[in-house]
């Protein structure tokens, strides 16, 4: 592998993560629990796919085959994408979402933390904005644990049972590849073994302040950094593609 | 006692002649506060059922760029309930209230939403027919004489501003596509144009409410008078991207210096606001459901709150 | 606590540029301190509105009567004394 096709997987992934997470966040749209956190929804998609966007248009123009961050998007089948399976997983109820938005930010806080750092200006510009938007989407979704953690035995039983299903696809998230550690050794890439510590350490403390017992250590699904999904991925790429599919020759 | 009601009427209508708004604390009959809550309530009940047949096509849009407008735009619907929401409740009605009163049928929304979106460019016809002919009533409600209403009406219409060009847009880029777009956009075109005109309510003539909303200054411009307004503008927009508006008697008057327009389907609208349209149960399940499905996040919220301030005061 | 609850209304203020008054921007509901920031901040600044929030519960606004505006502000009225223009400056006089 190259750097070039290194680098290119490694902004291919992080625009998909977010493509795939707006995807799921957006589907709140018209469906929260009242009006002004429908907007709070909204917004977190928004900046998704703002980001989803710039890491998409990036690993086009290092491919350099002249692919648009809209072919990246539209045209590439299940097996080609290369996020997190965490991302793809279906909204279930409130309580799954934020407890999904707490562990994905909490990492999302100290990966763009370090990708400032990176020695690959594009990146490290992205992850500056990033990081704005990462901090907001952390403090939401940290109050909301709380909240729901420490508000009714209903509610507590949610977000309890929300921890327990998505610990397994937490491992995924810290991962390294042959790839990644290429990127690493020029400062480019981050290294995310290094980050484990930390997001432990803070997801700990939110899960006590929510009165929430943190879930054994078990087996930690993988695969979709490999282009391996769940089931779910398909049905989100066959929605989001289908006019594009359909009609391969129009303009949109 | 009577005197004095008749007095208080004679100050208000007084007030209102010279131009004053009304806020929430002053004097005013309860038929003005009554007619205010049903307008306010109903409109802000159209923008939040607004945001399901657009939300239809979120997952479906078909660029990350058309995905982020419709996304935004939706979002605003959902905020300009939130601000009429906000100016019917100066008026001591509660959300809560105002919500029940859709879900028992006993407020209304606007019929437009109980059509269906079929296609891409039904999301083009939205934003274009649609909200082009809400800009018309919108602007003409930022002069209403009710304080937070037309404070409301001035946000919204500031935001809603791309609302109509982002819609515009999806139907100039269609009609400059391949066959297919263009077909889809003549066919969303025929189907929202005469509901669009339909949004501005019955013909002068038939409007029950028309009388003391003009005294009153709620309402500024009669419901022909903008539907024509609307009429005149849209058609040389259609013209320009190459769509026929689907009215076999439109044609301009030189005489009037406006288009004269066929006949409106009064018939299809009386059935589709007794709840006969394509979507009505459609809306109102979905409305419903969120709400309940909703239930125990807000429960949550209010128990925590309430341990906070039981920790405070401890 | 009704299964209906909508929580509670909270009034937002903006300033929007440092040093800027705070202005009334509209009103959003919310069960807490935090949420009411956040949600006035969702709904108020998505078009780079603002540079600082205020919320204050609704309840905790008391608001002048409609009745009693005669004796609040018309009283002001005819102390035209308080304003620059009532006083007479010798001609020639400079940066006064």
């Amino acid at each position: 592998m190259t750097q070039q096709q290194a680098l290119y997987n490694y902004a291919l992934r992080l625009g998909d993560n977010s493509l795939i997470l707006s995807a799921r966040l957006s589907e709140w749209c018209s469906n929260a629990p009242f009006l002004e956190e429908d907007l709070a929804l909204t917004n977190m998609a928004l900046d998704l796919i703002g980001r989803a966007q710039a890491m998409l248009k990036y690993a086009g123009e290092v491919e350099g085959k002249g692919r648009t961050e809209d072919d990246l998007a539209y045209r590439r089948g299940e097996r080609d994408y290369y996020n997190h399976l965490i991302m793809e997983l279906p909204n279930g109820d409130f309580a799954y979402t934020m407890v999904r938005q707490l562990f994905v930010s909490t990492y999302e806080l100290f990966f763009f933390e370090e990708l400032q750092k990176s020695t690959d200006a594009t990146l490290a510009a992205i992850a500056a904005k990033t990081l704005k938007e990462v901090k907001y989407h952390h403090l939401h979704a940290k109050d909301w644990v709380i909240r729901l953690g420490d508000g009714t035995a209903e509610s507590n039983a949610r977000v309890q049972k929300a921890v327990n299903a998505l610990w397994m696809y937490t491992g995924e998230m810290f991962e390294m590849d042959h790839a990644d550690t290429m990127l690493l050794k020029e400062g480019i890439a981050v290294n995310t073994d290094n980050l484990k510590l930390g997001w432990i350490q803070m997801v700990t403390q939110i899960l006590a302040l929510a009165n929430i017992d943190l879930p054994a250590d078990g087996y930690m699904q993988t695969g979709g950094r490999k282009g391996i999904h769940t089931e779910y991925l398909g049905h989100i790429l066959s929605e989001m593609q289908y006019l594009q599919r359909a009609y391969p020759d129009a303009t949109w | 006692m009577e005197q004095a009601q008749e007095t208080l009427l004679r100050e208000f209508e007084e007030k209102i002649e010279c131009g004053f708004a009304i806020e929430p604390k002053d004097k005013m009959p309860a038929g003005y506060r009554k007619h205010l809550i049903r307008q306010m309530s109903q409109h802000a009940h159209s923008e939040v059922i607004g945001m399901q047949p657009e939300g239809n096509w979120v997952t479906r849009a078909p660029s990350l760029r058309a995905k982020q407008i419709l996304l935004a735009k939706i979002q605003d619907e959902g905020g300009h309930g939130l601000y009429l929401y906000s100016a019917a409740e100066t008026l001591g009605v509660s959300r809560d209230e105002l919500i029940e009163q859709l879900h028992t049928g006993k407020a209304k929304y606007s019929n437009i939403f109980n059509y269906p979106t079929l296609s891409w460019a039904d999301i083009g016809a939205i934003g274009w027919l649609v909200d082009g002919a809400a800009i018309v009533n919108q602007v003409s409600l930022q002069r209403t004489s009710y304080g937070p209403y037309s404070r409301a009406m001035v946000r919204i219409c500031k935001e809603e501003s791309f609302h109509q060009r982002q819609g515009y847009e999806i139907m100039a880029k269609m009609m400059a596509g391949t066959a297919d777009q263009k077909a889809m956009a003549q066919d969303a075109m025929n189907r929202w144009w005469w509901p669009s005109l339909m949004m501005f309510g019955p013909h002068d003539s038939d409007s029950p409410h028309t009388g003391d909303a003009f005294r009153w200054k709620i309402k500024r411009h009669s419901n022909d008078e903008l539907r024509q307004k609307f009429i005149d503008k849209t058609v040389q927009q259609a013209e320009v991207i190459g769509l026929t508006i689907p009215d076999k008697d439109l044609k301009w008057n030189e005489a009037k210096q406006c288009y004269d327009h066929g006949e409106i389907n009064w018939e299809e609208f009386y059935r589709v606001i007794g709840g006969d349209g394509p979507c009505n149960k459609q809306r109102m399940e979905h409305h419903i459901r969120v709400h309940n499905e909703g239930a125990w996040v807000r429960e949550a919220a209010e128990a925590y709150r309430a341990k906070q301030q039981y920790s405070k005061n401890a | 606590m009704t299964a209906d609850n909508q929580l509670d209304v909270w009034e937002v203020f903006m300033q929007s540029k440092p040093g800027a008054n705070y202005i009334h921007a509209g009103s959003i509901h919310a069960s807490d301190k935090q949420m009411a920031l956040q949600n006035a901040r969702d709904t108020y600044s998505r078009r780079g509105e603002g540079t600082s929030i205020w919320v204050v519960p609704s309840s905790a606004i008391v608001a002048s009567n409609p009745e009693d505006n005669g004796m609040f502000f018309d009283p002001a009225n005819d102390k035209i004394y308080r304003h620059p223009t009532f006083y007479v400056m010798p001609e020639g006089a400079k940066a006064i």
